[in-house]
Parts: C-alpha cells; structure tokens; sequence
C-alpha cells in the first residue's frame, strides 16, 4: 500500500486580528499630499458628518498583516496541495498562466468607464471568449455579464420570463426535477414562477412521461442539468426537450456539469435555449474560497434579444459596448461582470484549444468511471451504470455499523483529501459524489481508492475509531448547532478568545 | 497536455481495468445522434510563449495616462502585501468552506472581513459578500420588501444609475415598485421631494453617500424623514474609503448598509471582480441573503468558524430561499480584509482625509477656468461635478487624444441635461502636480492657452 498522503506540519495558533493590533501601528504607505493648501477638516464637510472614530479597527503594522494571513492561508486545503473531488464542482487545476495574465497590469488598471479606445484588448476578450463559449455550446449569442452560477441562472430565467412576454403569453410555472441544485428553484422563484418538482425515475434519470404529465401550456421551461447532478446523462434528453418544445415551453440546462461534455456534444443540440456557463468549474478559474466566479448565459438566437445589457459589437475589428436593446432583460449588476475571471477562463481555451477541450472532458469521463468501478461494492452505488464525470455513492453500507457519510468525509481529510460533495444530491440517502476531473492523474487517483478502501476496513472492525476524525487539522469536528443557536458573527471590543 | 497527467497510453490502461475497450463505450448513454462528428471549432492550443505575446499585445493600447476616471469603481493604492497573501494559493485555489476543519484560513478571514464591514458601516453584522454594490443593493431592497410585507422602494436620482438599473431587474417580477425620484439642484436628497413621495406604502428608502455626483448627503435629516414614515433606510456606500472620515449610514439609524468594497484591495479589472457588502441589525439576521461565518468551538472547546444560519440557504431552502445566491467574492472580500488590516484605524483616516482635501483642491481649480463651473456647491467627498462649455463626450475626446489624460466621466450618458457634466474623481494616486496639470489642459483646450 501507498504512503498515506496525509501527514503532519507545523501549524501555528493565531488570534483575531482584533487581538493583535496596537494603537499607533500602521502598514501603509500614504502619500502626505505635498503642496496641498492646510485646511481645516471640519470647513470642507458638512456639519455633524465627521467621524471621530472607528470603534475596534485595528491597527497593525505590515509584517503583522501578512504574518496573520499567512498562518491563517497554512489552515486551509487548497486544490495546489491536493485531491479536491467535490462532485458538481469541478475542482480542477487552477493553470498558473491564467493568474499571470489576469494580472496584466494593462487590464488591472483599466477603469470600467475607460475610454473605449483604451478597452480594446478587454473587449476583444471579452467578444471572443462569448464567441467561443457560443461554439462550445452551440448556441447562437453569450452574455458573460452574469458574477456566478446563481446569477446566470437568474439571467435566464428573467430571459425566460421576458420571452413570454413578448409573445403575450402568461405561463407561470417552471418544472425542476428533484435532483437539481438548490439554486434552480430559488433562481425560479426570483422571477415569481411556481416551482414543479419531478420526481426523478428509478434509474435516476428524467422520465419522458413524467414531463409529458406535467407539461402544459401554463409551463414556461424545465430546468435540468445534464449530466445530471448523479453524473448520468439524460439518455432521453431528446425526448424531453420534444415535449417541452411542442407545448411551447423553453429549456434551461445548467451548466454545471459542463465538464462532461466539451467536444463530445453540443447543449443546443439536445435542445437546449438557454444555459449558463460557470467558468468557475469547467473553464478553470479558481474558486477563492466561495468566489469570485462567474456565470455567463448563453442563448438560442430566437431569445437573443433578451440578453442583459451591454452587449458588445464588432465592426472592422473595432469592439464597442451596444446599450439600450429594448428588449433586454436590464442589467444584473454594474459594469459588465466578473472580467478578471473572464481572462482567465479565455487565455484557459486558448491553452487547451478544441481538441485540448475535449481531451480534458474525455479524460473528466475516464477518471470518474475508474473511481466508480474501483469502489463499486466496497461503497454503495445507487445507480450502476456508466457514469458521465462525477459518480455518485452512498453511506448505506457503512451505515450497518453506524458510520455516516459525514463520518467517511471527515476520515479522507485525515488520510489527506478534500472530501467529496456530501448529502448532495439530496435524492441519494448519505450521498457521497464524487467529481476527480481530468487534471488528476492515475497515481492520485489510486491512492484516493486506497483510503477510501481503508476506511470502508475500519468501518467494518472499528467503526468508533471514525467517529474521531478529523484528528490532523488544527480543529475537530465543529460544533455547527451552537454556531446557529448562538449566532456569533463578528468580534467585539472586550471580547477575548482562543 | 500539460494539465492532462493521464496520457494516452494511462488511459489505455484504466479503460482496460473498468472493463471497456474504449471512451466511446463509456459514452453509450448519449445517443449517437447527439454525439458531434466534427471538432470545436476553435483557435487551436497555444503555448504558454505564445500566450503571453497575444496578450501583450491586445493589451498594449490601454498604456499609460493621468485618468481622473471613478463613479463606482476606484483607482486607490493596492499595498503590494494585498496580492502576495490572496496570491497564496491556499487561499485562491480552495473551495467554499463546506468541510470547516480544513478551511479555518477563509473561514477567520471572512469572519473577520464581516466585523471589519461592521465597524465602518456602524452596524451589527455583515455577511460574508454579495456579487457587488449594485446587486447587494437589490438584494437589500427584496430584503426590506419581506421585512417590512410592503411593496415600494425609494429610489433618488442621485444613486449610481447602474445600480437603479440592477434594482429595477431584479423586483421587476417580484411585484416590487421603484419610485426613483428627482433631487435637489444642490445634487442632493431633497428633502421636500422626499415627504412628498414616501407614505405608509414605503418599505425602504436607499440613500447614497457620499452620492453619484460625490456630495455628502445630510443623512440626519433624512433618517428622520424615513423613520417618521414607518420605512426601513438603507445605506449605500459606492466610495467606501469615505468611511475614513465620514460618520456611516448606521451612526444616523440605517437598517441595511449595502455597498461596493472594491476600493478595498481589489484593482478595477474593467469593472470586476469586486466586492459587495452588506451589513444590517442583528433583528433581521435571519432576513439575510448570502452566508454568514459564524464563531463556535470544536469537539475539544477549541476556537473555530462555521458557515451557519444556512437554513436561510439556497441550498436548504431552496424556492423558500432569502436568496439565490451561491458562489460570492470570498477571495475580493479577503483582498479587502487584508488591505483594510495594512491601512488600519489611522491609514484609512489619513488615506480618506488626502481624497478629501485633493478633491477639495481640485474642485477649486476647475471650478476657476475660465468658461467652467461647479455643478453643485455642495460639499463632497473625493468628486465633483464640474459643467464645461462644450459637450464632455467631445471634450474627453480631444482631452485624450491631445494631452493623454481621462478627464473624467461625462454624464450625459446618464442623465438628461448633463451633457456639459464631467465627473471629476480624485484619490490618493494622483498628486497636486497632477491636477495642476488636468487644470492647464482644460484651459489649454477651452480657452487656447494661456493664464486662468
């Protein structure tokens, strides 16, 4: 057997940075503002507007700063330090390149209401990258104004919402399947659309005749994920999307699991209108620990009106922002969306180009059947079947000697993994769904199996042991009912701790 | 591939141990129909050289000039630690916080991001970040709509106009109305105006300071106003780093505190990634969009943060949700954290009180050239309105072309009747010297030379 890949390090302990400032020290360099005429402060405000303190801030100099961080950075699990298998979320390699270039100091500095003749190199970007996300996709126009998954999501539903509109058509409702992310129905419901649960059939997959029970003239789109969330693809997705198509209905795919299918098959030629991208999973940008990320919406030219506003335009090689399209759905935010995400994930495509793509989904494919084979029987398997790039187990085998799935995640941190999604997809008791991507090699993979095979061991002779995990990183098991019952969201003067 | 480990002949091997001869036979699911019989079309793979060289030369036209460009996104200082400690990739390269033991770095951050957001707004919590201003100011008026069970927004006329613009999409289907109104000619909240339209029907009033034009409002006065009428008062903060030097929105009684962080740690990027905040009163905790960090301890009474509060959560509640919000801008937020921790309780005084007397010198120079005035006498921040003689598309234009310099931003874009406007924005990266310049430009351009 392999090394155990989890060890141990020096960790340090670090207070709040609350507790650790000192009145007077400062880590800033500040221009004095040379030349410029004493006045009295109080002159050039507006009476009773002056602040006279910011109760509790603190004060540091810069080797605090960045010592406090720095520790803070040595408690968390980055994907550049390991396996990161968290299923629906596409933890690829974040390539370095990316970082560099959305670094450029040509587009940091460069002001959102900059001149256009200045903004050319981050318009022709951001031209381009909707052109190739449009050629991805198949679909006919991309807006990359959307921040993340959920904004996008809102995008098209308000797409959806105004599409109707314009033909005179009132429908209100929207049909999600149950195994859908959370976002869907609460991006639904943002647009006041009634939320139409189908249940999922006994392969896991959308049943055609479901859809056909529930679809009517009053449904204004199905959203679905495909690959859906149990890493299946939809085998009848053409029938779907037939029945939704005929009784007028529009069809929303998000784009989550996207990875599966650069290359191999085109959204819109399943039937898709309306998708979002989250360029976040499968266009390699980092996740941030939460953000930022970024969504576009792409759509079928029918529908392309609708996109929020700025468009941008080409003309001779010349890119320039389009305003006041009267049918758009308005804007979703300031300015024109996450950019420096955007330059990542187009200096990403043009790394890989097509055929690097599609070897990346391809590969995203391989990897996770191999897991599934690999663990298939040690871990319960709801739906054997071959799976697109993320598979899905369960605790239920574990669960004879009462080890949880939370159990199994917190034992893979100590044998050195992130843990997989867990409890999600929320049709799949205990799920365990697991996502590898294309940037893992075999080595990696197998010693993941190893540790998983591991504790699928001591589950079965010591299943007390588990209950202990994690022991490695510098805190247990946390206590999560005393964080909600007695909320503490902030530091307070006074209050000293740890 | 260089970000593809497996190479060909590995994935020989493991389509050998899952039982398939090839990745067309673990594609079986899709129907053949679907699966596409000619490559992407796209450009093909470049190498890491060749990309560096493509994007040095699409940037190559952004070079360098004075811009005086602000109004929602701000040109300050970055102190070169910022992008050390969010370039670690512990950091940048994790995921939510979901698995808490192996994500303490984000989750202290973050908690302490939402007390640094805490104290200069003047509230008692914040959340963890939303996209940014505009999108938090929506989510806030949604917020004081289910707060308060009623149905109109105030709007001014002197709030960001992108930000009115994300307001109006977001509650267009949420039965929502938004009365935006007009304001004073000092460019001011007027007051009058105010009573006139605010009623028992208001849920919230938004109130922008400083506002788009850069003047300080009267926030006093205006708290009174919406406290009189039953309505929650929301504060927005477009130009964080006024906090410096400005009593916050929560010092005159706001409910919800929204606003921009980018001015913190974050360059402008065209316009993003940056970072909204949201602040409110412990009562409406669990009215809150977005998540929350919270303090608790571990199985051995150690010190530790969780997400918590998620049964507000998307991911919980799902269509009951106080938000669809997911993904934010955890690492912009931590970009913000760490620069705000550098500037500290006395940089951020001095950085806001230098905005304040550069505009403020600035202003006065402008506003005595020849054929110029100030749009509003009112007292600002770090901008300032001031009307030219010619249209300021056009006078931009020429500014650019002949001297270099991004004179501001014209307003006529926005509003009706500012087509002579330019707003003129001033922070700590430009020195005198540098407005003494703007300031012979501008006279060297209107009125051919020569002395003011």
């Amino acid at each position: 057997m392999r090394e155990n890949v989890g060890a141990r390090g020096l960790i340090f302990n670090e207070p709040l940075i609350f507790d650790i400032s000192r009145e007077g020290r400062d880590g800033a360099s500040i221009p004095d503002g040379v030349g410029l005429p004493e006045k009295k402060i109080e002159s050039l405000l507006p009476k009773g507007s002056l602040r006279d303190d910011i109760e509790g801030f603190p004060s540091l100099s810069e080797v605090d700063v960045v010592r406090h961080f720095t520790r803070l950075s040595q408690w968390n699990y980055g994907l550049d330090g390991g396996f990161y298998p968290l299923g629906s979320c596409t933890m690829k390699y974040n390539p370095k390149i990316n970082e560099d270039m959305a670094s450029l100091p040509a587009l940091n500095n460069l002001h959102p209401y900059a001149p256009e003749g200045l903004a050319q190199g981050a318009l022709r970007i951001m031209y381009e990258l909707s052109d190739y996300l449009a050629e991805i996709s198949g679909l006919a126009k991309v807006s990359l104004q959307p921040s993340a998954g959920a904004q996008g999501e809102f995008a098209g539903i308000l797409i959806i919402k105004n599409y109707f509109e314009s033909i005179g058509e009132k429908r209100h409702k929207i049909i999600v399947p149950d195994s859908a992310h959370g976002t869907n129905p609460a991006s639904s419901a943002l647009c006041g659309y009634q939320v139409i649960e189908v249940k999922s059939g006994s392969d896991g997959l959308i049943d055609p005749a479901e859809i056909e029970k529930h679809m009517d003239d009053d449904v204004a789109a199905i959203m679905l994920t495909n690959p859906n969330t149990l890493g299946l693809f939809e085998s009848q997705i053409l029938k779907i999307t037939e029945i939704i198509h005929k009784k007028g209905g529009l069809v929303y795919m998000d784009g989550a699991n996207l990875n599966a299918l650069m290359g191999i098959v085109k959204p819109a030629d399943m039937g898709v209108d309306i998708m979002h991208f989250n360029l976040h999973k499968t266009f390699s940008t980092p996740h941030g620990g939460g953000g930022p990320g970024s969504g576009p919406v792409g759509v079928t030219k029918k529908i392309a009106p609708f996109l929020p506003t700025p468009v941008i335009v080409e003309n001779n090689g010349n890119y320039s922002f389009q305003y006041g399209n009267k049918d758009s759905i308005g804007r979703l935010r300031a300015f024109y969306g996450n950019f420096g995400v955007m330059v990542k994930a187009y200096v990403y495509i043009r790394s890989m180009g097509g055929d690097g793509l599609k070897k990346a989904s391809e590969t995203a494919v391989v990897n996770a059947n191999y897991i599934k084979e690999k663990l298939k029987g040690i871990y319960h398997l709801p739906y054997d079947r071959e799976c697109m790039h993320e598979c899905v187990f369960s605790d239920k085998i574990q669960g004879e000697n009462d080890v949880s799935t939370l159990d199994i995640a917190k034992a893979i941190i100590d044998r050195g993994f992130h843990p997989p999604t867990i409890y999600f997809p929320l049709i799949v008791h205990g799920a365990i769904m697991m996502e590898p991507t294309e940037t893992e090699g075999k080595e990696t993979l197998d010693s993941f199996i190893e540790a998983l095979k591991d504790i699928a061991a001591k589950a079965k002779e010591d299943p007390g042991s588990l209950k202990a995990s994690p022991e490695k990183p510098k805190v247990g098991r946390l206590d999560e009912t005393q964080a909600a019952r007695n909320p503490k969201l902030r530091w307070r003067a006074g209050q000293k701790d740890g | 591939m260089r970000y593809i480990p497996n190479t060909d002949s590995i994935v020989e091997e493991m389509l050998g141990e899952i039982g398939v001869d090839s990745v067309r036979a673990l594609l079986r699911p899709i129907p053949d129909s679907l699966i596409l019989d000619k490559p992407l079309d796209l450009p093909s793979a470049m190498s890491e050289s060749d990309i560096v060289k493509h994007m040095a030369k699409i940037t190559s036209l952004a070079g360098i000039h004075l811009s005086f460009l602000g109004g929602g996104y701000y040109d300050h200082l970055i102190p070169a630690a910022v992008k050390h400690i969010i370039g670690r990739s512990e950091f940048y390269t994790a995921y939510t916080p979901y698995q808490p033991e192996i994500s303490q770095g984000t989750l202290q951050a973050i908690y302490e991001f939402q007390t640094m957001i805490c104290q200069l707004t003047g509230m008692e919590l914040a959340n963890a970040s939303m996209y940014d201003g505009a999108s938090a100011l929506a989510e806030a008026a949604i917020m004081a709509v289910r707060i308060s069970k009623k149905k109109e927004i105030i709007l001014p006329e002197n709030i960001h106009p992108e930000y009115r613009e994300t307001v109006k999409t977001y509650c267009r289907f949420l039965d929502i109305v938004i009365k935006e109104i007009p304001v004073g000619s000092d460019g001011r909240i007027d007051v009058k105006v105010l009573k006139e339209n605010i009623s028992a029907d208001t849920a919230a009033v938004a109130v922008q300071n400083p506002n788009f034009f850069g003047v300080v409002e009267g926030l006093e006065e205006i708290s009174a106003v919406i406290k009189d009428a039953g309505a929650l008062f929301i504060g927005v903060v477009v130009e964080p780093v006024s906090l410096g030097i400005l009593k916050p929105p929560g010092d005159f009684g706001a409910d919800i505190v929204v606003g921009e962080g980018q001015a913190f740690g974050n360059p402008m990027n065209f316009g993003g990634p940056g970072v909204g905040f949201f602040a409110s009163r412990d009562k409406y905790m669990r009215q809150m969009p977005g998540r929350l960090i919270g303090q608790t301890v571990d199985k051995n009474g150690k010190r530790g943060y969780v997400l918590t509060l998620s049964t507000r959560e998307q991911h919980i509640r799902r269509e009951k949700a106080t938000s669809n919000i997911c993904s934010n801008q955890s690492l912009c937020a931590l970009a913000a954290a760490v620069h705000l921790s550098l500037l500290g309780k006395g940089g951020l005084k001095k950085v806001a009180l230098l905005n304040l007397r550069l505009a403020d010198y600035a202003k006065e120079k402008l506003g005595s050239v020849k054929g110029c005035k100030l749009r509003f006498s009112s007292q600002i921040f770090n901008e300032f309105v001031v009307e030219l003689p010619i249209p300021a598309e056009e006078f931009s234009r020429r500014l650019l072309l002949e001297k270099n310099i991004v004179g501001g931003l014209p307003l006529g874009r926005f509003f009706k009747g500012m087509e002579k406007s330019l707003l003129v924005t001033l922070t700590e990266k430009i020195s005198k010297e540098d407005i003494d310049t703007l300031t012979e430009s501008l006279n060297g351009l209107l009125n051919g030379g020569g002395g003011q």
